[in-house]
């Protein structure tokens, strides 16, 4: 008999799969401010008491979104959230009316609800069907110079945040977590609406990694360790590992969330405090997380959000003088950009996790069905747009033909269309600059002589639908083989020896990931010791966990995300020397 | 902010005891024997309940559960490392939901104030099992770069079946500082709690068989230490056994290891810890501290503070104070809200203790107050303080482990740190300084597994904890 917690009556683990869950329709984004009941003294109470109290005590959160009766509700504040979207109610808005309803989502500062210093507002669009979402505050400089002052606040010393044990930093982090499983379904379904993923992926993928990712940081929070060093003379000497400061994050609009939550989380487990901007195409889901942040009970300041534009919001971080870090996920170009203005302005610390044009490679011992697999789902996850997508494969001679055109079959029978139906595979890009540059890649292999195996064009009835496409016979110097497409466009390259498809996979700037496909344990190791790049995968792909590291190697990114290795990232090594009279042994 | 201690709620009147069985495989056992054993109320000497009495038999059923729970491909030893740290904070969320009834019970059979199980003990619970949890994903081992043309790397694998034996005076953190390491390892384990309180960690069992751990991965025989503490210590399928309690004992245990299977040992044993105060030190809160440090739990402390040195200059104003101090305690059952100290934990413990009074009495140091018994029923001891004591009184080597405060006087610092190494222990030590030097010099001369400056007693589960010499081996936490 299975018992509430998931365990049954033997002890065992209930292992068998969640129900398939459910987007949220009819979703009508809109956002009212304050609606306020009995107004508690600066106390914000945990969802669990004032759903227990009823709904007329508390404090209702200051944002909600709203929708017209007979629609699902979605709003802001989480506890309302809840009853809607797992209860299935709509409930009835009792508003004070203080506050006017409003249109567009506010920037978050101070765990509180701001709008743009300069009125201005942007439009964040739906790529599926290239309906407008909603609008929201676009933050520039003087919005960003507020949020970096409530962060510098929150962490001054002796502020409730710098006071906290770091064991209670940890467990706002696991709460954290729990809220963000609480609430999975309607952050998937935002994550969704505005970056175009498949549902199912955003559920079952992002969602999982942002809560694993978040739950392993919070474990570190306690573990965080200095030294004490055996040094020369009659001196004591140990470190501290202390927190950097303030914390830039500028975050891409592939993994919203999740590429968020790789930062936020391993800068709040060292003690941090952040500035986040989301991407413009997907700031939805890092505003959602902002209520979150503050339901949880993180002091205001320690994490603020102002979504806008990269070269304003985005330079004002990068350029910021109170800034002691920068993390920055997106394009190599952009990268380059955010460590010029870090050195130009106060040599903030900078890591970078930017493009790549990974190799894959499959020799002609591997097991072909898991590499024909593994590098179309390497290359077609999440419409290509990512960082890691396997877009040089190099197959051995050998097996060169079988594997082209069982990729073929593969990629024909992609499902491409609605993310919200369970069977899509492959969505919409995110917008029409990505969607064009794709199509002049895909038009530059045509001409270059690269032979089209499937796809190769726009699906004809629909907006930023792409086809998926495989070209053969890609040798190394078509721009298809050298430059990041981030589209669902696979091109595959014939190699001979170990030695050649070293050196050819190395010729790139970038280095982020690559992948082998042997069963020879030597040709393995050779090739995961000789390939310049931050991670290997051997007979996997995108197998990225929160214990272990992520980064690039040459001009993939400076620095690492996740695992302990994060840590050094956002923490600052302070050496204590103390003379002594005699020598201690 | 969050580290803040909640309100202390009043202790339950009304606590069943329902979990008296032996724990194996996720289900209650009666004892092969069949037969039962009393638990008491040491305030009171009222029986509470009876328990199955677990021996080889049972030992032997619970070690074969947990040696097949540990199988490769079961499921504990297939499940994702997160996982495990997952069940151990769900394990952590189920003990905070019962942190009423555990700490009534700690209580209740164990004498303890309820406000220092409820805030203490529990507290020390949940940062035990959320310390452990987190670090069950980033076990890592290493990859090195040896000569030649080879690759080489580490892996941290799990010992396998942990034997655990448990002490009665701080029942239910010591169970967790056992089981939480060792299950955030992937181990298995078989514990066999202090016959005096084996009832908090059988209630525990539920909220282990809740959470969901697989079958067979923690089981618990309650028993005694010569039949199922025995039986574990020289099993021949046990891969590893942690022990804490007497140094006597401990050594039994090491010597059974020997001869049985060579297991891993750790132990955590006796003290005669010293508290050295200089005359340089903050006086109020050096009084309140060595004070404390002695009498928290009526002595029965491992680390307990039982040699205090005091420098010559501020000696008898700090034996004047201190008396003051110990005389201002209430005795009565722990339950009662005002009470300020406990019952001993039995009476073989509370006749040791008498006799070593006498023995201070006898051998000259100056009784500067309490000395006795106190009150008709339960095991209650007077709080006593002896002043003029020299180092080779018995009262001054031997651990007494109950409320008797050992003053000694010091001249300069080479001879402090003489006399407080002078002893086979080497469990913890305390030092009162204001002087930087000072502090770090005698840090770094006193022999043994942790220093305390200007503060006594402060243990977390991210620093280490154990013994030099024969206070123990190996570290917890």
């Amino acid at each position: 008999m299975a018992t509430t917690n998931g365990a049954v009556e033997n002890g065992q683990p209930d292992r068998k799969p969640p129900a398939l869950p459910r987007p949220i329709r009819n979703l009508e984004v809109k956002f009212t401010k304050a609606l306020s009941f009995q107004k508690l003294d600066g106390h914000i109470p945990r969802a669990r008491d004032a759903l227990s109290s009823g709904f007329h005590t508390g404090v209702w959160g200051e944002c909600a979104l709203t929708c017209p009766a007979g629609a699902r509700l979605l709003c802001f504040d989480p506890i309302r959230c809840r009853l809607a979207c797992f209860l299935g109610n709509v409930i009835k808005m009792v508003s004070t009316s203080s506050f006017p309803e409003r249109a567009s989502f506010p920037i978050f500062i101070n765990n509180e609800w701001h709008e743009s210093k300069s009125g201005k507002k942007f439009a964040t669009y739906n790529p599926s069907t290239l309906e407008k979402i909603c609008e929201v505050e676009e933050g520039d400089k003087p919005d960003v110079d507020k949020a970096v002052e409530a962060a510098q606040a929150a962490f001054q010393r002796g502020s409730p945040w710098r006071r906290l044990d770091a064991l209670s930093r940890g467990r706002l982090l696991h709460q954290l977590a729990d809220l963000v499983e609480r609430d999975r379904a309607v952050l998937a379904t935002l994550e969704t609406m505005d970056s175009g993923k498949p549902f199912l992926h955003a559920f079952f993928i992002d969602l999982e990694g942002c809560i694993k990712t978040l739950r392993y940081f919070a474990g570190w929070a306690d573990k965080i360790q200095g030294r004490t060093i055996p040094t020369d003379d009659n001196v004591v000497c140990f470190t501290r590992h202390e927190p950097v400061g303030v914390c830039g994050a500028i975050t891409p609009w592939n993994f919203p969330l999740l590429m968020l939550v790789w930062k936020l989380a391993p800068a709040l487990c060292c003690g941090n405090t952040v500035v986040v901007k989301p991407a413009e195409q997907t700031p939805l889901t890092a505003l959602y997380l902002g209520s979150l942040i503050k339901e949880v009970g993180f002091p205001p300041g320690v994490v603020n959000i102002v979504p806008g534009f990269g070269p304003t919001a985005g330079a004002a971080i990068s350029s910021h003088p109170q800034i002691s870090k920068i993390a920055f996920t997106g394009s190599t170009e952009v990268g380059k950009l955010v460590k010029e203005a870090s050195s130009q302005s106060n040599l903030k610390r900078v890591t970078l996790e930017l493009g790549g044009k990974n190799p894959c490679i499959v020799c002609a011992d591997a097991d072909l069905d898991l590499a024909v697999e593994c590098a179309h789902q390497g290359v077609f996850f999440n419409q290509g747009q990512c960082c890691t997508a396997a877009s040089r494969v190099f197959v051995e001679e050998q097996v060169y033909a079988d594997f082209v055109r069982r990729s073929v079959e593969y990629a024909k029978k992609r499902p491409v269309g609605d993310p919200f139906d369970v069977r899509t595979e492959q969505g919409p890009q995110i917008d029409q600059k990505q969607f064009n540059k794709i199509l002049d890649l895909i038009d530059s292999g045509k001409e270059e002589g690269a032979k089209l195996e499937c796809g190769g064009s726009a699906m004809e009835d629909r907006g930023l639908f792409i086809k998926p496409t495989v070209f053969s016979e890609v040798t190394d110097t078509m721009r298809i083989a050298r430059e990041e497409i981030f589209g669902p466009v696979q091109p595959i390259l014939k190699f001979k020896s170990i030695e050649e498809v070293i050196k050819r996979a190395n010729s790139l700037e970038y280095g982020l990931t690559a992948a082998v496909f042997t069963k020879n344990l030597d040709k393995a190791l050779k090739l995961a010791s000789a390939l310049e790049a931050g991670t290997v995968w051997i007979n996997c792909y995108n197998a990225l966990y929160a214990q272990a590291p992520f980064g690039g190697f040459k001009m993939s990114g400076n620095g690492r995300e996740l695992g302990e290795y994060a840590l050094t990232e956002y923490t600052e090594v302070k050496t204590v020397t103390i003379k002594l009279d005699d020598k201690n042994p | 902010m969050s580290s803040s201690q909640p309100d202390i709620p009043a202790p339950l009147t009304n606590l069943k005891f329902q979990y008296t069985k032996i724990f194996i495989n996720n289900e209650w056992h009666d004892s092969v024997s069949g037969k039962k054993f009393p638990v008491f109320n040491p305030a009171t000497e009222e029986k509470l309940c009876e328990v199955e009495e677990g021996d080889k038999e049972d030992v032997n059923k619970a070690v074969a559960a947990a040696r097949q729970a540990f199988q490769l491909g079961s499921p504990w030893r297939t499940m994702d490392a997160s996982e495990r740290g997952r069940l151990l904070y769900k394990l952590a969320d189920l003990v905070e939901r019962d942190r009423l009834i555990l700490a009534t019970m700690e209580s209740m059979n164990g004498g303890k104030l309820f406000s220092n199980a409820y805030l203490m003990d529990l507290g020390g619970c949940l940062k035990t099992l959320r310390y452990c949890a987190g670090w069950a994903d980033k076990i890592q081992g290493r990859t090195i770069p040896s000569d030649g043309n080879f690759f080489t790397y580490t892996r941290h694998e799990p010992v396998g079946v942990c034997g655990q034996i448990l002490p009665w005076n701080f029942p239910l953190l010591m169970f967790l500082w056992k089981i939480a390491p060792a299950l955030s390892c992937g181990n298995t384990v078989v514990v066999k709690p202090a016959e005096q309180t084996p009832l908090s960690a059988l209630h525990v069992a539920t909220l282990i068989k809740e959470a969901g751990f697989p079958p067979g991965v923690v089981n618990i025989v309650p028993g005694y230490g010569p039949t199922a503490g025995a039986a574990i210590s020289s099993h021949m399928d046990i891969d590893k056994v942690a022990f804490t309690g007497s140094t006597e004992v401990g050594k039994l245990i090491k010597e059974a290891a020997g001869k049985s299977n060579l297991k891993r040992v750790t132990l955590e044993l006796g003290g005669k810890s010293p508290f050295i105060v200089f005359a340089d030190a903050d006086l109020e809160t050096a009084l309140e501290v060595t004070h404390q440090a002695l009498f928290y739990h009526q002595g029965q402390c491992c680390v307990a503070a039982s040699r205090l040195f005091v420098e010559e200059s501020i000696y008898d104003e700090f034996v004047r104070r201190s008396v003051e101090r110990a005389k201002k305690y209430v005795l009565g059952n722990p339950l009662t809200p005002g009470v300020s100290q406990g019952p001993q934990i039995d009476k073989e413990q509370y006749e040791k203790i008498l006799d070593l009074i006498e023995s201070g009495k006898k051998e000259g140091a100056k009784l500067e107050c309490g000395g006795g018994p106190w009150g008709n029923k339960g095991y209650f001891i007077q709080p006593t303080v002896f002043s003029n004591v020299s180092d080779e009184m018995r009262i001054a080597k031997e651990e007494i482990f109950g409320p008797v405060q050992q003053i000694m006087k010091f001249k300069s610092l080479d001879d402090v740190i003489k006399r407080a190494n002078n002893t086979t222990y080497g469990l913890s030590a305390g030092i009162f300084t204001k002087d930087l030097d000072k502090a770090i010099t005698v840090s770094a001369a006193l022999q043994s597994g942790t220093v305390w400056v200007n503060c006594y007693s402060v243990v977390s589960p991210q620093c280490p904890f154990g013994g030099f010499k024969m206070s123990g081996n190996g570290r917890e936490m």
